[in-house]
């Protein structure tokens, strides 16, 4: 199955190599497109089920270039560049005029989150998928972890955001966030929100990162003790390196989500406009203020939120949707490209 | 070493499920059976504001609650919109795997993953929107709206639109498991039923699709989740009205609003601060907790029952 596959990207590129040089076509390999003829005795159910199968096929790429036409005319139509660098200006009314700020603090806070959320998520991630794939004893203890990861998983993210709430607004974590006047925790910062979204990142590192470290075979690991490295050291040196293309993939997708998500914002990040900082201390501050996220910035603009700004809402979803393809397409070039040095 | 950070992962979903439920206790023990009883009657804005308005004292909290439209409301929007999405991933993950031309499906793979990749609150803003009016303007004559004027308002804000959305998000995340699944089938089964002069659609019907169903299954499974936990979607557009449709109202059903739980704790997330509110609000998100985990050992159960008759990995 995979021969056939590689010689016909190879076909390929050589193409379009050969096409770029102005030299004659190579003759297009005769595919196995089912044809008409062959259809013509098939019993009626069957011609249907072909038929609704490629309905579905197309209704899936109608649907999205709808979603990225639509949102690529409003965001066209109302994202002004200048906008990019400016804070956004707190409104009372819903009026729209040229000078009502612009989404800096909200893009800010996206890439302060994604950025704190990975960070957390990409140790504990990668460090479990090592035990649960190179350890794994107690067998009953990684068959737990598993399970818990996949609950995780599972979890709505709005039950991650009200549990967060639930534990950070203890006294004793009050370092990671504002306490007020007479002792009551605040439990809303970006640390908080960047822990929380850690958790919807991680079951995608953990998967991507194990299932890279399975596909590596076991004759790697022996050549590597025979060498005379121990477990730890053969994990560092050659496991984890190899398995680089799978972690870069899982955080990638990871990263998406955590961009994406809007429920863990709207509970945990406070619900103000601007980057709020609390104390004197430069990063710290911010990272213990609140703030918004452009898919807080989203909602909140939309009719269901408080501000209800279509235009800006459809400003900030374009951006948004922008950087979210962005890193599809990242993860595209990583399969593509990425060294996975025992692939066939 | 690792294994130590492995048991603080495992002893902070043990702790989110402690927590979770010991806030939403009172809430349970108060109301009993009722909580999720369908009898129970009476209208869940109202108790919701009852309670958010309920006294300083901690003995005199109100706690009534009888969330059956809620979760009614749960119930359906993602039964509908799972039995919806698996017909239309498996029909899709066919066409990419069998009959689409070469050109097509590189086109559709990506497209997949981009629909996967859109944030639910670009979903909800195309809905709320785009959607939403069009469906209470253009769908919804004046003669139904009339017919239920004394119960409700439809306004285009209806279960019908969050359905709908709601499978177009959930679908990409099944097409992407169940493609890889019918890819895993060996050759050699379909040439094989092939070779016995069955056509191309009955060999992918009868021996690919029954080979990946673990697989399908475990898609249906994670698409449940994610469609059990949509809040921010849903809370766009299905009204945020604490109504449960009847199925026996016809076609008018669909348009009707309703609201799931998740979008309930979105909605009402400025009430956390009020004790006895907060700790209803714990209990929904109790009631998804357990959801989530029932239907991933549901899941594994289902998968291993299945891996007898097939050789994919899953």
């Amino acid at each position: 199955m995979s021969t056939p596959a590689t010689t016909d990207s190879r076909a390929a590129s050589l193409r379009r190599r050969l096409q770029g040089s102005k030299l004659p076509k190579l003759p297009r390999r005769n595919r196995d497109v089912l044809s008409e003829e062959e259809m013509v005795a098939w019993p009626f159910i069957d011609r249907l089920g072909v038929a609704l199968a490629w309905f579905c096929g197309l209704l899936l790429i109608a649907i999205s270039a709808s979603i990225v036409i639509y949102m690529l005319v409003r965001g066209i139509q109302y994202v002004k560049l200048d906008a990019l660098g400016h804070h956004p200006v707190v409104q009372s009314t819903t009026t729209i005029t040229g000078t009502s700020g612009g989404y800096l603090d909200p893009i800010e806070g996206t890439l302060i989150l994604t950025t704190l959320g990975t960070l957390i998520a990409l140790p504990i991630g990668v460090a479990t998928a090592v035990w649960l794939s190179e350890y794994g004893r107690p067998a009953w203890l990684a068959r737990a972890v598993e399970s818990g990861v996949e609950i995780v998983a599972g979890t709505p993210t709005i039950v991650l955001a009200i549990f967060g709430l639930l534990i950070f607004s203890k006294s004793a974590f009050g370092f990671l966030s504002f306490t007020a006047e007479g002792g009551a925790v605040f439990g809303r910062s970006f640390f908080i929100a960047g822990i929380m979204m850690s958790l919807i990142a991680l079951p995608l590192i953990v998967g991507a990162t194990r299932e890279a470290l399975q596909s590596i075979p076991a004759h790697v690991r022996e050549a590597s003790y025979s060498l005379g490295k121990d477990k730890i050291s053969t994990i560092r040196r050659v496991l984890i390196p190899a398995s680089r293309k799978g972690i870069a993939t899982g955080t990638t997708l990871g990263m998406g989500r955590i961009a994406g998500d809007t429920a863990i914002v709207v509970i945990l990040l406070g619900a103000s406009l601007t980057l709020e900082k609390q104390g004197s201390t430069p990063v710290i501050g911010t990272l213990k203020g609140t703030g918004s996220t452009l898919t807080s910035y989203v909602y909140n603009n939309s009719p269901a939120g408080e501000g209800n700004a279509p235009q800006k809402a459809y400003a900030a979803a374009f951006i948004l949707l922008v950087i979210v393809i962005l890193m599809n397409f990242v993860v595209d070039l990583i399969a593509r490209k990425g060294s996975d040095p025992w692939a066939r | 070493m690792l294994g130590a950070l492995a048991c603080v992962v495992l002893a902070l979903i043990a702790g989110m499920i402690f927590f979770v439920f010991q806030k939403a206790w009172p809430s349970f023990t108060h109301n009993g059976f009722a909580w999720f009883s369908p009898w129970a009657g009476g209208n869940v804005d109202d108790e919701l504001v009852h309670i958010f308005e309920s006294p300083g004292e901690p003995s005199q909290y109100v706690y009534t609650m009888h969330a059956w439209p809620l979760i009614y409301a749960t119930v359906l929007i993602t039964f509908c919109a799972v039995v919806i999405a698996t017909a239309f991933a498996l029909l899709s993950s066919m066409f990419i795997v069998e009959f689409a031309p070469e050109g097509i499906r590189r086109v559709l793979e990506p497209v997949v993953r981009l629909l996967a990749a859109v944030p639910s609150v670009i979903y909800g803003l195309i809905g709320i929107l785009v959607i939403v009016p069009f469906v209470g303007n253009h769908l919804v004559t004046s003669g139904q709206k009339d017919s239920v004027a004394g119960v409700i308002q439809l306004n285009g804000f209806s279960i019908g639109v969050g359905i709908l959305i709601l499978t177009v998000m959930i679908t990409p995340i099944m097409i992407a498991i169940v493609v890889d699944a019918l890819r895993a089938v060996p050759v050699g089964w379909r040439e094989g039923s092939v070779s016995l002069g069955v056509n191309r659609w009955r060999a992918l019907w009868t021996v690919s699709v029954r080979a990946a169903r673990p697989a399908i299954v475990a898609a249906a499974v994670l698409a449940t989740a994610r469609a059990l936990g949509e809040a921010i979607m849903l809370s766009m557009v299905t009204g945020s009205v604490g109504f449960a449709p009847n199925p026996l109202d016809g076609l008018i059903f669909f348009y009707e609003p309703g609201r799931p739980l998740a979008a309930t704790i979105v909605d009402n997330a400025e009430g956390l601060s009020v004790v006895p509110f907060a700790q209803t609000l714990y209990a929904y998100a109790a009631v998804l907790l357990i959801s989530a985990g029932f239907l991933s050992f549901t899941g594994w159960y289902i998968r291993r029952r299945l891996r007898r008759y097939t050789l994919s990995p899953i």
